[in-house]
């Protein structure tokens, strides 16, 4: 006896229809996947030749040989299984208890603001809420959504059920961030997270005028960071811009999206601006503005955290043809140059949801997030060993070369003979003699 | 506000408790107040079925029987029939099945389980769990179970432990004059009986009669000596349990005789999952099997068979791929790490990384 359904003795790929739509563009298909399924495994790939860069920096890749990038993959690979397979009770034990206290942090702290019109209560409730809601995005939302505690099996704690405490609908954002951020990371064109969209964050990306703004579109979009995500899994700007390419089917979903994460924003606005102030009665007005205030601690803690991770001195982009047929070596090469750390405490760990240890994660963004401290000595340790520089420092000194980059490349590249000015004034004289080339055709990222 | 007329309180009453949890779901977003309430009150009415370990009781070296506190979703059982414990072992949630023999109605069940070797759950069940540990369970379900009125001769037929729902039965028979029963059980020596001193006490009393033989030196039962043991058994309706043989033994047996209608038999594994390499998988949304070996993974098989499946990144970071393995084994192409579902099993596999085998059936 058996619970199976019948099973079928041909295989039925007979039936399938010829002219099933997925099979129209079979050859795209076929070369896209088997590129893809290069970073499978470690060994294979040949040497390649690293040009240099259109900015004319070096090619990060250059001074490593075929063997030694898989030899490099092949020892990431040993440090990967060691710690996979040694995941246990303690580890399960320890995202439950932070799912505990932070559910604690947050009725507590919801509790308290009930008496928000008291400045002490304001204050502790504020101070809660925000912690609270930094710990359900950083330690549990996205390291749950990135898969790290599917292995325990519990539907509750699962990347396919979870969603979080922010704008963006998990599922949009597990698109963006697991699927296109984690796989391209770094490749300019490809991984939108290069500044989503809004900042200059690399000399070898195109200046426009509009980023000679962007030391103050970077404050902003740090404060409303939640919808600035949320905005960029839908790729509002590159849709809109784009409306008239799109396909009737492109436009379907991104309908369907917009709607979804329209309710979500909706359910999310409700809670913190409407009910939970209505609930506080004669505190209404505090306690809206001390949700208010949670949430843009935590949109500005979680934008800096993030910001920390790639943009920071000594980190590395890609070219989008270095990637062609990438071996999971290199891949694992790209994420390590492409990846920068924040030193700090424990409780700093934590807040960061242990995106502190960036690289570590970048390497292995399915490890439960309490083991990348554990595995960092010896990633330090592999890297130093190949000459490879190991970005680290305190979040502060991070966040500070970061906005001094935004500042430096909000004005483009110089170029030989012309100075920075120079190039913005000629792009200003454009714009007000009304040609607006400079308003077009920017290069945009290609989605998969 | 609202134009109704009033209703009487009690009308009125779970409406408003209606609207508190209306407001404290909407509150909660994007979680539920039960995810809070879990915290404080796992056991309570309209939460998911879980248990709470109270009492734990070696049967024999390597058996044991838990005692446990279902939640008050818990809608009771029959004896005979068997329950699904979800327990967390080194971390990770596994689901079986185990008979229970509790006394129906007051307030606990139980259930006896044996350590079979290299048995994750039954091993961690009988020498690890501890009183206090909270388990996820499922309603009771399971034919296996004595008609009403009962029959006027019964025979059981158990080995190891298939004693177990039988002994569910021998606990719940009504006080006074019962059926004729006869409990023919096999195991390999004294020592492995479970529940020895009870099943004599029951015979003792006449409540039974029990023929219980040691396999070890008596060697394995041959059916074909039945009338020598239980003259009688052709009168008497057949509750089976124990290992396949015994069970297929019995099937024959009964058939062979003409007198398959008196058999009932209780199997506990249909189907046992051996992983091999490479295999068939079954899309059980689409309907289509197809033959893969074991280098290629799922993701592309099922799409080289012209599937539309979910895919991502196609090298097992974005968890874009999971679908649901309903029973099978799959191969991590990456560590060679084999996950394995038995049925009744809701695995989620990722489909890029993983290669069938043996077969797997995907909700996908």
């Amino acid at each position: 006896m058996t619970l199976a359904p019948e099973r079928t003795s041909s295989p039925a790929r007979t039936s399938i229809s010829p002219t099933a739509p997925h099979v129209s563009e079979p050859t795209h298909l076929e070369a896209e996947r088997h590129t893809l399924n290069t970073r499978l495994s470690v060994g294979g790939g040949s040497e390649r030749e690293h040009l240099p860069k259109k900015s004319g920096r070096p090619n990060p890749f250059g001074r490593l040989t075929n063997a030694e990038i898989e030899g490099i993959g092949r020892e990431l690979d040993a440090i990967r299984a060691e710690v996979m397979d040694s995941r246990g009770a303690r580890d399960a034990a320890y995202i439950r208890r932070v799912i505990k206290v932070q559910r604690g942090l947050e009725i507590g702290s919801r509790v308290v603001l009930l008496f928000s019109r008291n400045k002490v209560a304001w204050a502790a409730g504020t101070v809660g809420l925000s912690l609270a809601k930094i710990l359900e995005n950083m330690e549990i939302g996205h390291n749950v959504l990135h898969g790290q505690w599917d292995w325990m099996r519990d539907p509750k704690i699962h990347s396919t059920t979870w969603d979080w405490d922010m704008a963006s609908p998990a599922k949009q954002w597990k698109h963006s961030h697991n699927e296109l951020h984690h796989t391209y990371t770094n490749v300019l064109g490809r991984d939108n997270d290069l500044g989503y969209g809004l900042l200059r964050v690399d000399e070898d990306q195109e200046w426009q005028l509009f980023h000679l703004g962007q030391p103050i579109w970077h404050l902003i979009n740090a404060m409303f960071f939640e919808y600035g995500i949320a905005a960029y899994d839908l790729e509002l700007r590159g849709n809109l811009q784009n409306w008239n390419e799109l396909s009737d089917k492109d436009k379907e979903v991104f309908k369907a999206n917009l709607h979804e994460m329209l309710g979500k924003i909706r359910k999310q606005a409700l809670k913190d601006y409407v009910l939970h102030p209505l609930v506080s009665g004669p505190s209404f007005l505090p306690t809206l503005a001390a949700n208010f205030t949670a949430n843009i601690v935590r949109n500005v803690w979680s934008n800096t955290v993030i910001i920390c991770g790639h943009f920071p001195d000594g980190i590395d982009t890609f070219e989008t043809d270095s990637i062609d047929g990438e071996t999971r070596g290199e891949w694992y090469l790209r994420q390590m140059l492409g990846s920068g750390n924040i030193s700090g405490s424990k409780f700093t760990h934590i807040m960061t949801g242990n995106l502190s240890h960036q690289i570590e994660h970048h390497l292995f963004p399915d490890m439960p997030s309490n083991r990348y401290a554990e595995i960092s000595p010896k990633i330090q340790a592999l890297m130093a060993k190949h000459d490879l520089h190991y970005v680290t420092g305190p979040v502060l000194k991070q966040a500070y070369q970061v906005y001094r980059k935004v500042c430096r490349l909000s004005l483009p590249n110089e170029e030989p003979g012309r100075s920075r000015w120079s190039v913005v004034r000629g792009e200003l004289a454009k714009v007000v003699r009304g040609k607006g080339e400079a308003r077009t055709k920017r290069h945009l990222p290609s989605t998969v | 506000m609202t134009a109704a007329p009033p209703r009487p309180a009690s009308a009125r009453r779970p409406q408003l408790i209606n609207g508190v949890w209306k407001l404290a779901a909407a509150i909660a977003t994007p979680v539920l107040p039960e995810d809070y309430l879990d915290f404080v009150a796992p056991l309570r009415a309209g939460a998911d079925l879980r248990g709470r370990i109270v009492a734990k009781r070696l049967e024999t070296a390597d058996s044991a029987t838990l005692t446990i506190k279902p939640g008050r979703s818990w809608r009771g059982h029959v004896p005979g029939q068997y329950i699904r414990i979800g327990i967390d072992v080194d971390g990770v949630r596994h689901w079986r099945a185990y008979s229970l023999t509790s006394v129906v109605g007051d307030g606990t069940i139980s259930i006896t389980t044996k350590a079979i070797p290299d048995g994750i759950v039954s091993n961690h069940l009988v020498r690890e769990a501890q009183p206090g540990t909270l388990v996820m369970l499922d309603q009771a379900i399971g034919e296996f179970v004595l008609p009403t009125p009962l029959p006027a001769k019964i025979l059981f037929l158990t080995a190891g432990s298939g004693i177990t729902p039988v002994m569910g039965m021998l606990r719940n028979l009504p006080t006074g004059v019962g059926p004729d029963i006869t409990l023919l059980h096999s195991a390999p020596t004294p020592a492995d009986v479970m529940f020895a001193g009870e099943l004599g006490a029951l015979a003792a009393g006449g409540r039974i009669r029990l023929v219980t033989r040691h396999t070890d030196t008596a060697g394995m039962l041959d059916l074909a000596t039945l009338d020598e043991q239980v003259p009688d058994w052709r009168e008497r309706q057949v509750w089976v349990c124990g290992p396949t043989g015994l069970l297929d033994a019995a099937e024959a047996h009964w058939a062979g005789h003409g007198l398959a209608d008196a058999l009932h038999v209780e199997r506990f594994r249909p189907t046992i999952i051996e992983p091999g390499e490479g295999g068939e998988i079954t899309f059980l949304g689409s309907e289509v099997t197809i033959d893969a070996d074991g280098a290629t993974p799922i993701l592309d098989a099922g799409e080289d068979a012209g599937l539309l499946l979910k895919s991502g990144c196609r090298m097992g970071i974005c968890f874009g791929c999971v679908v649901t393995m309903r029973q099978g084994a799959v191969r991590d192409l990456r560590t060679g790490e084999i996950t394995v579902a038995e049925p009744g099993d809701e695995l989620p596999i990722q489909t890029c990384i993983n290669a069938v085998a043996g077969s797997c059936d995907l909700e996908a």
